[in-house]
């Protein structure tokens, strides 16, 4: 039983990784809580859904499609919304609220063309393929979830670190004003991150979508709930600490059902967040914070 | 506070400036709250269906003596908040004869101590909770109540499949689905069903692998399932994954064809009471049923079902009572009528009963039905013989 539940553990951790990705990388490139990415995470899920149902493209490029597609939204808000209040040297907390109205419109508008219900993937769409050992069983589905999470999350970790992008992005972390004096397009990379984010977001969508069948217009919130603890918990702005924090997470909520109470799932996950928050409030590992001040 | 100084005075200001809305003076204004937007929708715009119907038909067969009926129709969101805006609005400024609705339980609990406080009926078709009526003596419902369709249900269950033990899941954070898992829980106490494991989920989860692994390792005969339909098709399709063969076990929120949307077949052999089925061959409900689909083009559910039924009890209670135009005393006259309906409808023979006592207080009243015992075959729902 141990071996499955650590198997559950690392499939939904790569979920809540994946999905903290981008909601970190916006903080630490932009500096903003950005409350949109539940929003853009389920419109990811349901521009999946589309292309499958309607234009019958394989899954795959279906899944790229829905990341450029979530991408755009990501930029186009990045546009519409963030900018005006960079622009107006607007305090931390105008993006926050703003990005909450932007999540209300988006989450609305879904429900307005798409429905309240719950929707599903195709049957014949996904590959319903389990595999057996013993009594261990893992469907393709979840497998795909932990290699594709874990590819992007190292793409994503070779771009900050490896490349000369990483590093004008790093830059424009530790000081817009400083990178902006030192050449670096700045507003043009806060787009880029913006539509990456949102890809990584949507991407993450498309994954909940496939394996827990349950495609709705509130399906961004509980995420959103989850991911803000993962960056708390991983630091803000630091994409190992979320990849790491983001498999904590799932690994402490599976545990605690299996050995505690599943009535206690969620008090042990927002308890840890609240104890890092009393104890360590730069995150598990984090020096981000301290840096970033 | 001054918010809600604000709604008290509102429809006061809104009479005096003579912009209350001008009705025809024989309509009988019946106000509907319910879920229209947000996650229980499906159930709110069922339910929206429902009266539709039934009052078309009414007003088609020339209303209730004499009278049109016309519904005052409001979207709480499914939210408490809204639930309770709504009932002010219907109440003190639309001045509805009467309050069909709020759409959940949870939402019932915060909004129909108003109406009774207001003395105007609050009329519940999709409020199954314990406890709804005991609020007081204007809250009526025609939802069955759990605790009278999940012994019916179980003893069917174990019966049909030699259970000897079972495992629970539930929705630890919402009024229905913990209500249900309270009755089921005694329920297997008397009928001296050991439960091997009792897990939790909260509203919102997808992924219930944790939660099953463990049930999966007390290898129980069932699982019950307190869950509301979506959550529960995804609940079923999860333990499939996992390798398990166990049947379900559920009430009234497994009892949508939405289960089968999502869960396809892996939901077959699934056991669930309700007091309405598709399945059941009464003339009225196969009236209703061919009704339904003319007017809006999909097949009913139990919930369009019971509205349906609410409002012809309403209409019936109508016209035995003469309308003195003074609405205080209409809308206690309707209270004491009702009590004494009875009807053949969709979901079959109805009757009011009185809820149970609860001391210092005076109760409303609860349904009094058969249920219907259905297993999943095929992708529907059947009557189980």
């Amino acid at each position: 039983m141990l071996e499955q539940q650590l198997i559950n553990a690392l499939s939904l951790g790569s979920v809540y990784a994946l999905f903290a990705l981008g909601f970190t990388l916006v903080f630490g490139v932009l500096g903003v809580i950005n409350l949109s990415h539940g929003a853009i995470f389920m419109l990811g899920s349901y521009a999946a859904l589309l292309l499958v149902e309607h234009l019958a493209l394989p899954l795959w490029l279906a899944m790229l499609a829905a990341m450029l597609a979530s991408g755009l939204i990501g930029l186009l808000v990045d546009y519409l919304v963030l900018k005006p209040l960079r622009a107006r040297n607007a305090p931390h907390l105008a993006p926050m609220i703003a990005t909450i109205g932007v999540a209300t419109i988006l989450t609305s508008l879904a429900q307005g063309l798409f429905g309240a219900e719950n929707k599903r993937f195709p049957v014949g769409t996904i590959p319903e393929d389990s595999y057996n050992w013993g009594h261990l069983h893992v469907t393709a589905v979840q497998i795909g979830i932990v290699v594709i999470s874990f590819i992007l999350m190292l793409v994503l970790l070779a771009v900050m670190r490896r490349t000369q992008l990483g590093r004008a992005l790093r830059a424009i972390a530790e000081s817009p004003k400083a990178a902006y004096l030192l050449g670096i397009n700045v507003e043009g990379l806060f787009y880029l991150t913006s539509f990456a984010a949102a890809a990584l977001g949507g991407a993450a969508g498309v994954l909940v979508g496939l394996s827990f069948n349950a495609i709705t217009p509130f399906m961004g919130q509980p995420m959103l709930h989850k991911g803000i603890a993962v960056i708390i918990l991983g630091g803000m702005g630091d994409i190992r600490g979320a990849m790491i924090a983001g498999l904590f997470l799932g690994f402490a909520e599976v545990l605690t059902v299996a050995y505690i109470s599943s009535d206690f799932r969620d008090a042990v996950g927002f308890g840890l967040l609240f104890l890092i928050l009393l104890v360590k409030p730069s995150g598990m590992f984090g020096k981000v914070l301290e840096r970033k001040a | 506070m001054q918010f809600k100084t604000m709604l008290k005075t509102l429809p006061l200001l809104m009479l005096a400036t003579g912009l209350a809305s001008a009705v025809h003076a024989a309509d009988v204004k019946l106000g509907l709250a319910a879920a229209l937007t947000g996650p229980a929708a499906k159930y709110g715009v069922a339910i929206k269906n429902g009266f539709s119907l039934a009052a078309d038909e009414v007003n088609a067969a020339g209303g209730v003596n004499g009278n049109k009926l016309l519904l005052v129709i409001e979207d709480e969101q499914g939210k408490k908040e809204e639930a309770i805006n709504v009932f002010k609005k219907l109440i003190f400024k639309d001045k509805a004869l009467l309050v069909f609705g709020p759409t959940l339980s949870n939402s019932a609990f915060a909004a129909d101590p108003i109406a009774n406080a207001a003395k105007v009926v609050a009329f519940g078709t999709s409020n199954t909770a314990d406890g709804i009526t005991a609020m007081g003596p204007f809250t009526f419902r025609n939802s069955v109540m759990e605790a009278d369709v999940l012994p019916v249900t179980t003893r069917a269950a174990v019966k049909h499949f030699g259970i000897k033990k079972v495992a629970i899941i539930y929705g630890n954070d919402d009024a229905f689905t913990k209500s249900g898992y309270d009755v089921f829980k005694g329920t297997l106490a008397d009928q001296k069903i050991p439960v091997t494991t009792t897990e939790a989920y909260a509203k919102g989860d997808v992924d219930f692998k944790a939660q099953l692994t463990k049930i999966k390792a007390s290898s129980p005969d069932a699982i019950v399932c307190s869950c509301l339909t979506e959550e529960a098709a995804n609940i079923i399709l999860q333990t499939r994954a996992l390798g398990m063969k166990q049947p379900f076990i559920g009430g009234n929120g497994l009892n949508s064809p939405k289960l089968f949307d999502i869960a396809k077949g892996a939901g077959d052999d699934t056991i669930m009471g309700s007091p309405w089925s598709s399945e059941n061959l009464t003339p009225a409900n196969k009236a209703f049923i061919a009704a339904y689909k003319a007017k809006f083009g999909s097949d009913p559910d139990q919930f369009a079902a019971q509205a349906y039924d609410a409002l012809h009890i309403v209409a019936a209670a109508l016209k035995n009572i003469k309308l003195s135009g003074a609405l205080d005393k209409d809308r206690i006259a309707l209270q004491q009528a009702l009590p004494a309906v009875t009807i053949d409808g969709a979901t079959g023979k109805f009757a009011f009963r009185k809820a149970p006592p609860v001391t210092g207080k005076e109760v409303g009243y609860d349904a009094q039905q058969e249920a219907i015992v259905n297993i999943a075959k095929g992708g529907k729902f059947i009557l189980l013989k």
